[in-house]
């Protein structure tokens, strides 16, 4: 919302400079978003021609004189056309900043001889003065203009662009900013007439209004204007509505513009003479109709719609948009006017299917109050009497099957005390709720009684109230306290908790955290899940996506991971490890979706040498295991990891991550195929964690274990086992001795002298018993049983 | 019985062990023998109690002779040992310490999380807890429960992302557009006094551009109890935004408009780029909005089956890419999420 200042000011003194005023306004919730000032015109004023010389050297240029206020008087070069004696000028003195009238740069004026002669100053056109685009010939100003006055008093104004809350239609309006402005600055308010004479007939008899719907038009006010002249606005109205933003078109429509942005009440003119049977019916739509509107598009309407319509046809949409065969033209000779309240959220409804957004459809979608139609009619009625010929027909139509309750608010001192944590005099709250236009009645001994203006459609209970005296009051003039009271109980956040620790270890193993968008689309998620599970479960999808490319939500982030991989490669052999802690979205059968907590890693590259270079192995499944045993061992936790097929890993690199019996993860190296399609030319280990499947595992409070004071015997101890056979499973066959407290792989080999299709397979073992010093031969007792379990189980034969 | 002769003999036997003692451990291990607490030495002092007392002060005074000896040959040897040992590396094998360790892997937290992290820090030592919810929501929580209805003017205030799901004509579900959604979720469930913090995504039918992005990251705070004020609010955001932008920073409020509030507010802090001059990250105003707070609309408590008479509340919400912009001197806030590692290694 655009407010000149010039015209605001018509209607409250502005007694603050703009800057302050507009730091006033947004301080109390009526955001100044912009301030738009005309120029920047110091050292330029109102001067008047008292003589035009011939230059002597150039026939195309002359000598104007001007006078320039007490007593002052400059020569200057001038080469417009139209410069006469008694004009009144723009003149501006060496040092005046301007625009260079041909490539329109900004430039500071300075003294110059043109053609021989010295001008003192210049005489401007408007591209000069930034005011507009003609520099052929100087800018001529009112005659009224006061010699030496500033040009900005005389020509410059401010305008000020709101960004307004939708909690406050009112202030779609100057005069709501000027009720505003009266508050803030302790002044008063002084309405725009509407006082009008009614020289015509009765409009009874002559035109009727039949509101059909009241529920969606509860107030209807039709005035008839005769002996209209249509044509241009006058100068000052149409200077207004351009400097608002809004083009001007003729006195009519013009006038109802103007009304619209004085009091912000859309209005709307019917060519009375086209209106069959000077009938306005205000009903819903029929299913299906049709009607071309004034800008030129066609629509088709619905029975939840509402449109104006005479006795034959519908003429306009109620509340966005007139219709074409019923719009004011340069023939129009009588109009009726229609100021009426229609329901907010069914106009807002309707602009929006139809997708025609207009000033009145953004007013009345806030909610208007229903006694501003007939102020609103009265004040266009006495524009266009004043200033389109018009003759006001006696009366006006006014239905109003839906009249609201004046609003009544009992605020006590006892709830501004508990809201606002302060008291404030009873006094104070009067003075601020008198000059926003609210009545204030004290009832001792602890109340007011708050009428509350009409325009106010936003303000309802007490507390409504005491932000209107806190906001004047200024929310900074409050004193600040601490939270007092009990501290809640705590309520346990495992699932965080155990995000947060992953989240750390994950770090703390080298990767870089990430954080990449929840959707993604088709596509991605096709190259990384198999074809049947997006057919079983699709993903949501998202019924506006802002691009094809974020349009379903994602359930896997493996894409996510690859894509970013991707991005992040330059050209070397460098390691990058990557993770994301997310949620994943599976659908469910009418209902939100299962949101899971994943944990996903990546890492491609080689890893560095001493010196940081990448020169060692290729990373992969390894590299990714280490990562993520890293954050089991940060969790006090053990993975069994058991081989997988699983679709986008590469088979026989691929497992399961088992904890407690439960599967809670993969990991392994993501498919050749599936590498490829994201453009990365090398390995890459990937892992996934679900951490709602891994939740329940968290283990509880560790549980010290004595030091046994005992020594541990170390041993090692070499196997050959088939190719097939897990190491992990050798391990466990091992760790299940009660005297083995502690074994490790530190050796595979195949090869000579191992047999073909056999590898073998070293382990450290420490034997040690909680009693006692473990002897030899307690040991030897002990390796003995281990050996002929291996070999039970896994046909293992002890290497010599 | 000990005798002189039996500590000649512990000398000789002493001084030969210690001659043969080749390196640090073994050099420890005959500390431990001869001069430990449970060492041959102490053994002779202890045995000692049968003599005379005139034997006793004799033989002792050798034995004690024999300890200093002793500890002055090791001290010796020690000494010797690791001065041959510094020789050595000054005479060949120094360290260039201007060449760097072996690399250890290094990882980082994204800045979001790193700024999220401090958010609610702040805000649990003043007593708040985290309550996380769902990122898909149902219209009703998302909006309605927010006083926030199907064809109310504020809905543009939150331009969404509708998930394509119809139930009775309508789209029931959506990307929550902001975490307020879990206020009413908490208050369903819980008795005051409430005293929890919402972080997480929230998501916006928006155009991105520098200032702008469609996913964000959110905090969201709610206190519920008897007699908490507008002052109150104040305070904690005061306190919060001194934490977050140092305790020089002054604090402002300006009255402001969300549905599920009333009185409502937002809370800047002076420019500390410009010092409250104007410049162009605080859009020439001197201040830098960085959230938006109020007291919780008395019919939400009301719905919440609260008794709005009595219990009174609060409700804050803000952007963590915001603070993060602010508190790194980030111009652009696509930086964030489009995961560059040039851009993220700085954090
Ligand atoms: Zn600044």
């Amino acid at each position: 919302m655009r407010v000149p200042l010039r015209w605001l000011s018509e209607y409250v003194d502005l007694v603050l400079e703009p800057e302050e005023l507009a730091r006033r306004l947004t301080t109390a919730g009526v955001e100044v978003g912009e301030i738009i000032t005309a120029g920047d015109w110091q050292n330029i004023v109102v001067g008047e021609v008292v003589k035009v010389d011939k230059h002597p050297n150039a026939d195309r240029l002359t000598l104007p004189t001007v006078d320039i206020g007490g007593g002052e008087k400059r020569q200057v070069v001038c080469g417009a056309p139209n410069i006469a004696v008694g004009q009144k000028i723009a003149y501006a003195a060496v040092g005046a900043r301007l625009l260079d009238g041909h490539s329109g740069d900004a430039i500071v004026l300075r003294t110059a001889k043109i053609r021989g002669v010295e001008s003192q100053g210049m005489v401007c056109s408007e591209k000069e003065l930034g005011l507009g685009e003609a520099h052929e010939g100087i800018l001529v100003l009112s005659p009224e203009a006061p010699v030496g006055a500033p040009l900005s008093e005389v020509l410059g104004d401010t305008v000020f662009d709101f960004d307004l809350t939708p909690n406050r239609p009112d202030l779609f309006s100057i005069i709501g900013i000027a009720r505003e402005v009266a508050a803030l600055t302790g002044q008063k308010v002084r309405d725009p007439s509407i006082q009008y004479e009614e020289k015509g007939a009765a409009v009874k008899g002559r035109a009727k209004v039949t509101v059909a719907d009241p529920d969606l038009c509860p107030r209807y006010v039709g005035a008839l204007i005769e002996g209209l002249k249509v044509g241009p606005s006058p100068d000052w109205m149409q200077e207004r509505l351009s400097a608002a933003g809004l083009r001007p078109i003729n006195n009519i429509v013009d006038i109802t513009n103007y009304v619209m942005l004085e009091m912000g009440q859309p209005l709307h003119a019917f060519d009375y003479d086209r209106l069959a049977d000077h009938h306005i019916i205000v009903r819903r739509a029929e299913a299906g109709e049709k009607m071309e509107l004034i800008d030129g598009s066609k629509h088709t309407f619905t029975n939840e719609m509402l449109l104006i319509a005479d006795a034959e046809r519908s003429v306009a949409v109620a509340g966005v948009m007139g219709g074409f065969d019923s719009e004011v033209t340069e023939d129009t000779k009588a109009v009726l006017l229609e100021a009426a309240n229609f329901s907010g959220p069914n106009i807002r409804r309707t602009s929006n299917a139809l997708k025609v957004r207009t000033d009145a459809s953004t007013r009345f979608e806030k909610g208007l109050s229903q006694h501003l139609p007939p102020v609103a009619a009265a004040r266009a009625i006495k524009l266009m009497v004043d200033h389109a010929g018009g003759e006001a027909a006696k009366g006006v139509i006014d239905q109003h099957p839906g009249k609201a309750k004046e609003g009544r608010v009992t605020v006590t001192m006892e709830r501004i005390v508990r809201v606002l944590g302060i008291e404030l005099s009873t006094k104070r709250i009067r003075e601020i709720l008198t000059a926003l236009g609210f009545g204030a009645r004290w009832m001792p001994p602890d109340r007011f009684v708050v009428r509350v203006p009409y325009w106010r459609t936003d303000v309802s209970i007490a507390d409504d109230v005491i932000e209107e005296i806190a906001r004047i009051e200024g929310y900074d003039q409050l004193p600040t306290s601490q939270l007092r009271g009990q501290i809640p109980e705590l309520v346990p956040q495992p699932r965080r908790d155990l995000r947060e620790r992953v989240r750390d270890a994950l770090a703390d193993a080298g990767m870089q955290e990430i954080i990449t968008y929840s959707l993604t689309d088709l596509e991605s998620l096709r190259k990384v899940l198999p074809k049947e599970e997006l057919a079983v479960a699709p993903p949501l999808r998202v019924s506006n996506p802002l691009s094809r490319q974020w349009e379903y939500a994602r359930t896997t982030l493996r894409h996510a991971l690859l894509e970013t991989l991707a991005s992040n490669l330059r050209g070397d052999q460098s390691l990058i490890s990557l993770f994301e802690m997310a949620r994943v979205y599976l659908p469910r059968e009418d209902d939100l979706p299962n949101e899971v907590e994943m944990a996903f890693g990546i890492v491609s590259g080689r890893e560095p040498d001493r010196w940081g270079r990448p020169t060692g192995e290729p990373a992969g499944f390894f590299a990714a295991k280490s990562r993520l045993d890293h954050v089991f061992a940060a969790l006090r936790m053990t993975a069994d990891y058991r081989e997988a097929t699983v679709s986008a890993y590469l088979p026989g690199r691929t497992a399961e991550v088992i904890v407690g019996g439960d599967r809670v993860g993969l990991i392994g190296e993501v498919h050749p195929q599936v590498v490829e399609s994201f453009d990365i030319g090398r390995e890459v280990g990937m892992f996934e964690v679900d951490l709602d499947a891994l939740l329940p595992h968290v283990g509880e409070i560790v549980h010290f274990q004595p030091v046994s004071p005992y020594p541990a015997v170390e041993e090692d101890m070499a196997i050959v086992v088939a190719e097939d056979v897990a190491a992990g499973r050798a391990l466990e066959l091992i760790r299940a001795s009660k005297l083995v407290a502690n074994v490790s792989v530190f050796d595979v080999y195949s090869g000579e002298p191992i047999a073909a299709g056999k590898k073998s397979l070293a382990f450290a073992i420490s034997y040690q018993a909680e009693g006692k010093t473990l002897s030899d031969a307690d040991v030897a007792k002990e390796r003995k049983r281990i050996v002929e379990r291996l070999k039970r189980e896994l046909n293992a034969e002890l290497r010599a | 019985m000990a005798s002189d002769t039996d500590i000649k003999q512990l000398e000789a036997s002493a001084l030969k062990d210690l001659d043969a003692a080749s390196d640090g451990a073994a050099l420890e291990e005959w500390r431990v023998t001869y001069l430990g607490r449970k060492g041959r030495l102490t053994g002779l002092l202890r045995s000692l109690a049968s003599l005379s007392i005139e034997e006793r002060r004799t033989v002792g005074r050798s034995a004690n002779d024999l300890k200093k000896r002793l500890q002055e040959a090791y001290d010796w040897r020690i000494e010797h040992a690791t001065k041959a040992r510094v020789e050595q590396v000054i005479a060949g094998e120094r360290r260039d310490v201007t060449l760097p360790g072996p690399p250890l892997p290094r990882g980082r937290l994204h800045p979001i999380t790193q700024t999220m992290r401090d958010i609610v820090a702040s805000l649990s030592g003043m007593g708040f807890q985290v309550a996380e919810g769902p990122e898909i929501e149902w219209d009703r929580y998302n909006f309605e429960a927010l006083r926030i209805p199907q064809d109310h003017p504020a809905r543009d205030m939150w331009d969404t992302l509708w998930i394509d799901y119809e139930k009775d004509g309508r789209h029931p579900m959506l990307m929550r557009t902001h975490t307020s959604p879990n206020q009413i979720r908490v208050m369903e469930q819980r008795e005051p006094p409430i005293r929890i913090i919402v972080p997480g995504k929230c998501y916006r039918f928006e155009a991105t551009d520098a200032t702008h992005e469609w996913m964000l990251t959110q905090v969201e705070g709610l206190a519920v109890d008897e007699g908490i004020s507008l002052t109150d609010l104040k305070g904690t955001l005061a306190e919060f935004a001194r934490q977050m932008f140092g305790r020089d920073r002054k604090v402002g409020f300006r009255c402001d408009y969300f549905p599920f509030v009333e009185p409502g507010m937002e809370c800047r802090i002076d420019c500390f780029i410009c010092r409250g001059d104007g410049c162009r990250t605080c859009h020439h105003s001197g201040w830098i909005e960085i959230l938006g707070a109020g007291m919780v609309h008395p019919e939400i408590l009301a719905n919440a089956g609260y008794d709005p008479e009595r219990y009174t509340g609060f409700a804050f919400g803000m952007g963590v890419e915001r603070i993060a912009m602010l508190r790194y001197g980030v111009d652009d806030i696509r930086h964030f999420y489009s995961n560059d590692l040039r851009f993220l290694r700085q954090f």
